[in-house]
């Protein structure tokens, strides 16, 4: 039956209009992971995929094959807006010398945790 | 170190903390399970069956491991390593399981190695080879719909080791189907010669469905011990899967008549594909050419 079938759906199958134009190479994204003791998801890698529902599925595929992860992000790396090394001055000396915004001038009382 | 097994010693009880990053926590599928053959239950029917889900198993796995290198990108090499690694530890249960309880002690390599074409009881669609991507696809789609519905039912087993390994199964195969069903609407919803390319590993797998439901006497008697499901039960389930991914992917399935056995013996009856005995002729010619070897 099916070269008669599929013959005929392939003619009538039409493009939709979210149908985009078929791309040469998967576009990079960079995976987070939160681990079960980790408060935080991490930076772990990146991976390429055609779309980010593929892209997680990759990431659970390629970083958490060792259960080291119980929630994974993933992000387009083209989406993220980084600083650049020659701003590093400008961006991140300043605060090398006001030890006072840290709060290392009061006790820290022990039930207060992740400080 | 002094551990007694392999998961004690990267289990979480025993792991403090400080060796791995992000710790380990793996667990032992069959920890705490009674490993007794169920009062009432033939042991030799009870080894037939966990042959026939291993083999299934071990011969799925093998295959999908000659993938490997060979997928279109780096990430599906990836995934169906860990989709071949899912079905060997399965097998791996199911084949130690079936030589503690036919008494012949066995182990797992005994019945993988050192058994002929003839006594592998796997079902024929575990063991054909695939034309393309999208021919594995859409074999490990029927494959995986097909065994999520019989392990699901298989849970209740009334051999507690049959239903441990169902159960852990289950939420690898869960995985397995939505891996398979997402690629086969992305190939079936792509380019015309993705989707034609998609439709054509439908029609070589078609032939091998039937297969997939018929009861075999072992099954027979163990269906009513209560131990085996009845695998013609999944069929409503396994259309109702295929024909909803087949709706989204705008494919479908031939309905086809199953391929042909020999004087009524299939896959489950030890006859096989011409492809059987090349996968073991791999499979098996280490263990073969130098017998008992380790390293």
């Amino acid at each position: 039956m099916s070269e008669s079938a599929s013959g005929e759906q392939a003619r009538t199958h039409q493009a939709g209009p979210k149908q985009t134009p078929p791309l040469s190479t998967w576009p990079l994204y960079e995976v987070f992971l939160r681990s079960k003791r980790g408060l935080n998801h991490v930076h772990v890698g990146s991976l390429h995929a055609a779309d980010a529902t593929m892209a997680l599925r990759h990431a659970r595929d390629l970083y958490t094959r060792r259960n080291e992860g119980v929630s994974i992000w993933v992000v387009k790396a083209a989406d993220i807006t980084a600083s650049s090394p020659d701003e590093k001055d400008p961006f991140f000396a300043p605060s090398g010398d006001k030890v006072y915004r840290h709060p290392t001038f009061y006790e820290i009382p022990d039930n207060v945790p992740h400080i | 170190m002094p551990f007694d097994t392999a998961y004690e010693a990267i289990s979480e009880d025993t792991d403090t903390g400080h060796r791995w990053a992000f710790g380990t926590g793996f667990t032992d599928p069959l920890a705490g399970v009674d490993t007794d053959v169920p009062a009432g239950v033939g042991g030799a029917d009870l080894a037939a069956y966990s042959l026939m889900l291993g083999d299934d198993a071990l011969i799925m796995s093998h295959r999908l491991q000659e993938w490997l290198a060979r997928a279109p990108e780096l990430e599906e090499d990836t995934a169906l390593a860990n989709v071949a690694l899912d079905l060997l530890g399965q097998a791996r249960l199911l084949l130690t399981r079936a030589g503690a309880a036919d008494g012949s002690d066995r182990t797992e390599d005994d019945y993988a190695f050192a058994r002929g074409e003839r006594e592998f009881r796997n079902v024929r669609l575990a063991e054909v080879t695939d034309a393309d991507f999208a021919g594995l696809i859409a074999r490990l789609l029927v494959f995986s719909t097909w065994r999520l519905a019989l392990l699901t039912k298989l849970q209740s087993s009334g051999d507690p080791v049959l239903a441990a390994v169902a159960s852990q199964g289950v939420k690898e195969l869960t995985y397995h189907r939505d891996y398979a069903a997402e690629w086969v609407i992305r190939l079936g919803d792509g380019t015309d010669y993705s989707r034609e390319r998609m439709q054509a590993g439908l029609v070589a797998v078609a032939p091998l469905v039937p297969e997939l439901f018929e009861v075999s006497a072992v099954e027979r008697r163990l269906m009513a011990a209560g131990v085996a499901p009845d695998p013609g039960e999944t069929r409503a389930e396994f259309d109702a899967v295929i024909g909803h991914v087949l709706e989204a992917a705008a494919l479908d399935m031939p309905a086809v008549p199953g391929l042909a056995g020999v004087r009524g013996q299939t896959g489950r009856g030890g006859v096989h594909t011409e492809a059987m005995g090349y996968v073991l002729a791999e499979l098996q010619s280490v263990a073969r050419a130098m017998p008992g070897a380790t390293w």
